[in-house]
């Protein structure tokens, strides 16, 4: 037990829409990022960043649009792009800084050799 | 399983040591402005990750291990394509890497490292602990294993010896650690029970069954 498994049960962020759960009621992350981008939103909500209203909205505009996986394995792809819409609706990011960004930790990756930790500072164009 | 997600034009991490994909970059680029904005401290969402690593794969990892030692041509086949092995039992990575399997014998202890980037079997041992993802773990095992599984408690004897082998991103491993003695009545989904992912890393061993009395 940790210090954030207290704020983490209590988190309303629980009750979203369609959030994949286990048997105890914990959320289930198929990989890491998932986990990290739900952290993330846990943090935000919990520090008044926005409101549990402004956060379903936006993720049930994600999670209504056209095309998604029938298998529902799409669920935390529509997590990253509603939480993303509503940083840059509340004007906390940009989109063109979120891409550059985003296009900037992939040249970081890929300039840096296996063994070493991935940072920021690696990519080359930065 | 799903088909991954990667558009036509993306190249999948064959050719490069290390790879992110768009929702990795992506969610390390929103924790990036996130944390230069004061809104999250990275150390608190490594600890609300941490909460969950036995909650998702060390379950389907443990099973693979059961498996294996109840069934000796599941074994063979596990030691010889850990892969297909292992997707027999619906267990696969969504990036489709390869296993392999390797086992611990009364001579030899397997350990598993890592870097930072993304080389862990998610599928069967779910997501790496922090202590995994750190530099020094890594750097550390390579150079003195003895000395980091001592850290862990874990105090092999001195004529043991023991193999470190480094994941990439093609190539993952799992450790089938040493079936524990006086087992011999249990089930698979018992023995399961024995199997905790450190063992599966190598930096503990299964658990023995006085552990539940």
């Amino acid at each position: 037990m940790n210090l954030y498994d207290a704020s983490l049960a209590r988190s309303p962020l629980l009750a979203s829409a369609e959030l994949p759960k286990s048997r105890e009621g914990d959320p289930v992350f198929a990989e890491p990022w998932q986990a990290a981008v739900f952290a993330m939103t846990v943090r935000l909500h919990e520090q008044g960043v926005f409101s549990w209203s402004e956060w379903t909205e936006a993720l049930s505009t994600e999670l209504y649009k056209p095309g998604r996986r029938p298998d529902g394995s799409d669920y935390y792809e529509c997590w990253v792009a509603a939480l993303s819409r509503l940083l840059t609706e509340l004007s906390i990011v940009s989109s063109s800084e979120l891409e550059a960004l985003v296009k900037s930790w992939k040249r970081a990756a890929e300039a840096t050799p296996h063994g070493k930790p991935i940072v920021l500072d690696s990519d080359p164009l930065r | 399983m799903s088909e991954h997600r990667h558009g036509p034009g993306e190249e999948h991490g064959h050719h490069h040591d290390n790879h992110l994909t768009d929702m990795e970059a992506r969610v390390k680029a929103l924790e990036t402005v996130l944390t230069e904005k004061g809104l999250i401290d990275p150390a608190a969402i490594d600890a609300i990750v941490d909460t969950y690593e036995t909650k998702v794969g060390p379950r389907n990892g443990a099973r693979v291990v059961a498996k294996a030692w109840s069934d000796p041509d599941f074994a063979d086949w596990l030691r010889r394509d850990a892969t297909a092995a292992i997707a027999s039992l619906g267990f696969t990575g969504r990036q489709g890497e390869h296993m392999r399997a390797v086992f611990n014998t009364s001579e030899t202890h397997n350990l598993i490292v890592c870097t930072l980037c993304s080389c862990y079997p998610w599928a069967v041992l779910g997501l790496p602990p922090v202590w995994y993802k750190a530099p020094p773990y890594r750097s550390r095992a390579v150079i003195d294993p003895r000395g980091v599984l001592a850290e862990f408690g874990l105090n092999l004897p001195a004529e043991k010896k023991i193999r470190v082998w480094d994941s990439t991103a093609e190539l993952r491993y799992l450790v089938v650690p040493e079936r524990p003695a006086a087992t011999d009545d249990l089930g698979e989904d018992a023995l399961a029970k024995l199997v905790t992912r450190d063992s599966m890393i190598g930096t503990g061993l299964a658990l023995s069954p006085e552990a539940f009395r």
